[in-house]
């Protein structure tokens, strides 16, 4: 009777200790992730409201002005007379018009993989799968190799042509009709006489909503937050999208580059606001999207 | 509804004989794939085809075999440049696959679902800022001058910002960048994988007397074995297309960092400031082929990807 009381107790002990151990270590897990993932954004996200004087001496944390962020806003924006403004403009044309090409171009070519018949489909769906899942870095060289000798360099098509290549889209729409719209849908419309281009406008566009919202996601991102080919392809500063442009502002600023960057009101403030305003169009689609994300990904490798 | 009535009356016609249908249909297919497939010539197929055309001949077009490979093995900076490419890689995977492993499961077994879900957008929000500004974020975040971690940073010996860069750094940095913009999203995915295993196979692992951490080690993680796979080959991948983020560290340390760190810059600095596009070429087949192998074993051997239900 009392042995099995002190056991009860002891095994009761041990179920607290093995609850409470775990416990400790998953909260300690979960806490340090969080500091590591957020300290940095809130870091940012204060950075601006302070001078450059203030951000070195004062806690890292702390929150200076509004008043500072206007003149932080004002000194980023007289850079190179208001290179920010056309650096964003020219991201929003080189991100939308590859956007508005890759929909163009992926949506009925998906749907052609997924539900018509032709000569050549597999191999196309086959080169579609190993260039979606290749580097895409790797091609960046030869690709504006080929500009070069086609006299494209320095043009906006130089970079709205690549980037409205997007395998990984088509890939999207093929899984996505293939999956959502039965074939014999079809068979019974083309029985009732439509065209093959009725049954595409009429019948699969209005369905592709969805995976139009989940291509454009991930173009837009993808192209937004790009580096490599517009840096290679794009001379002049007056060209440049944001990304590109901000690796211009790094090199002004004098806690990076004492030499070059003297003399100049670019400091750790403004170069903090630029990117808190270089990003804020992809942060938007962020906060609205870990759905998307989700269900991208689990389409892009469909377990079975 | 005349105008319908009309198409259907010039097409019946065919509606019974097959083969001029399935003719009309086969080039409705190509016209449907006509744009991507021109896309898909020009900056898939093409400059793949380019680059080994340049990589096997010199600067006047003669074919030279494997020189140009010869060369740029035989350059001082090429085994340099593929090893940093490599510690980095083995150590962006190794804490990539078994922190978001741990994560997904905790987050799914041992957290409410609210406090879940928190947690799992704060985790995704930097993927936000991926490229130039992550680079420029960390930046700040080893400067021991603005830092909000600066206790760290002296703790670990690092007073100033030179020493933070240390060339020796930076596969520590590059991983922590990657991380921090890449893992988030990996979490919410591994998340949702862990989501689709039924809730008896769980129930029934419990009923066995398995724990916890019993039940992920036999049971959850064998699962989405396959997913694990997945973000593993994916994150490869990207991991072998350094470029931006090394060149900012490289012009942020006022050039300590060696300017052709990465392979991709190599190949960069061949092009751009020895002006050899076949060298540079030779550098891309070489990236290209570590790329296709990845990939390729991705499509044939994970069963992965779904090519035809038929």
């Amino acid at each position: 009777m009392t042995q099995t009381a002190l056991s009860l107790t002891a095994v009761k002990r041990r179920i607290r200790l093995s609850r409470t151990l775990p416990f400790v270590v998953v909260g300690l897990l979960l806490a340090l992730l969080l500091v590591f993932f957020v300290l940095p954004v809130i870091w940012l996200l204060l950075a601006p409201s302070k001078t450059a004087g203030e951000v070195v001496r004062d806690n890292p944390l702390s929150f200076g002005s509004f008043h500072q962020i206007g003149t932080a806003w004002r000194h980023l924006f007289a850079f190179q007379d208001g290179a920010m403004v056309k650096w964003l403009r020219n991201s929003a044309v080189y991100s939308g018009g590859s956007l508005i090409l890759t929909l163009a171009v992926s949506v009925p070519a998906g749907y052609a993989l997924a539900l018509t018949n032709f000569r050549g489909r597999k191999t196309l769906l086959v080169i579609t799968l190993v260039t979606m899942i290749m580097p895409q870095a790797t091609l960046v060289l030869p690709i504006f190799l080929e500009l070069n000798r086609f006299h494209l360099i320095g043009t906006i098509w130089s970079v709205i042509l690549p980037f409205s290549f997007y395998p990984f889209g088509v890939y999207l729409v093929y899984i996505y009709f293939g999956s959502s719209l039965p074939r014999d849908l079809l068979s019974a419309a083309r029985i009732d006489g439509c065209t093959e281009w009725q049954l595409f406008s009429r019948i699969a566009l209005p369905l592709a909503k969805p995976v139009v919202g989940l291509v454009a996601f991930f173009s837009f991102v993808g192209n937004w937050n790009n580096f490599f080919l517009p840096y290679l392809v794009l001379p002049n500063s007056e060209q440049f999208p944001v990304q590109v442009g901000l690796n211009q502002l790094l090199t002004s600023t004098p806690s990076f580059n004492p030499v070059a960057g003297a003399g100049l009101n670019v400091t750790i403030p403004e170069l903090a606001l630029a990117i808190i305003i270089a990003i804020l169009p992809v942060l938007v689609l962020f906060l609205f999207s870990q759905r998307t994300l989700v269900s991208g990904m689990l389409a892009g490798a469909s377990k079975e | 509804m005349t105008l319908l009535e009309t198409e259907r009356v010039a097409v019946s016609p065919l509606r019974r004989g097959t083969t001029p249908r399935r003719k009309a249909r086969g080039r409705a297919g190509y016209f449907f794939v006509a744009g991507y497939a021109l896309l898909l010539l020009a900056f898939g197929v093409f400059p793949t085809g380019y680059a080994f055309y340049l990589a096997l001949t010199n600067d006047r077009g003669q074919f030279t075999g494997l020189n140009q490979f010869v060369k740029v093995i035989q350059d001082y900076r090429f085994a340099p440049a593929f090893t940093h490419m490599l510690v980095y890689l083995v150590m962006w995977l190794v804490t990539l696959v078994v922190l978001v492993v741990l994560t997904a499961v905790v987050l799914r077994g041992r957290v409410r679902p609210g406090t879940s879900a928190l947690f799992r957008f704060l985790y995704y929000i930097p993927g936000a800022l991926a490229g130039v500004a992550s680079v420029l974020v960390w930046l700040f975040m080893l400067d021991p001058d603005v830092s909000p971690v600066s206790w760290l940073l002296t703790a670990m010996g690092l007073k100033t910002f030179a020493a933070a860069l240390a060339p020796g750094n930076l596969p520590l940095i590059l991983m922590l960048i990657a991380f921090w913009t890449g893992a988030g999203g990996w979490m919410v995915v591994m998340y949702g994988a862990l989501n689709n295993i039924p809730d008896e196979v769980l129930e029934a692992a419990r009923m066995d007397g398995a724990g916890p951490w019993r039940t992920a080690w036999h049971i959850q993680i064998p699962m989405i074995r396959q997913w694990i796979v997945y973000m593993t080959i994916m994150a490869f991948a990207t991991g072998t297309q350094l470029f931006v983020e090394p060149q900012l560290l490289q012009t942020a340390s006022l050039g300590r960092v060696s300017p052709t760190w990465s392979p991709n810059q190599l190949a960069y600095v061949y092009a751009f400031q020895q002006g050899d596009f076949n060298g540079a070429a030779a550098i891309s087949v070489v990236l290209l082929a570590v790329g296709l192998l990845a990939a390729g074993l991705l499509v044939a051997r994970s069963n992965l990807f779904k090519l035809d239900e038929k």
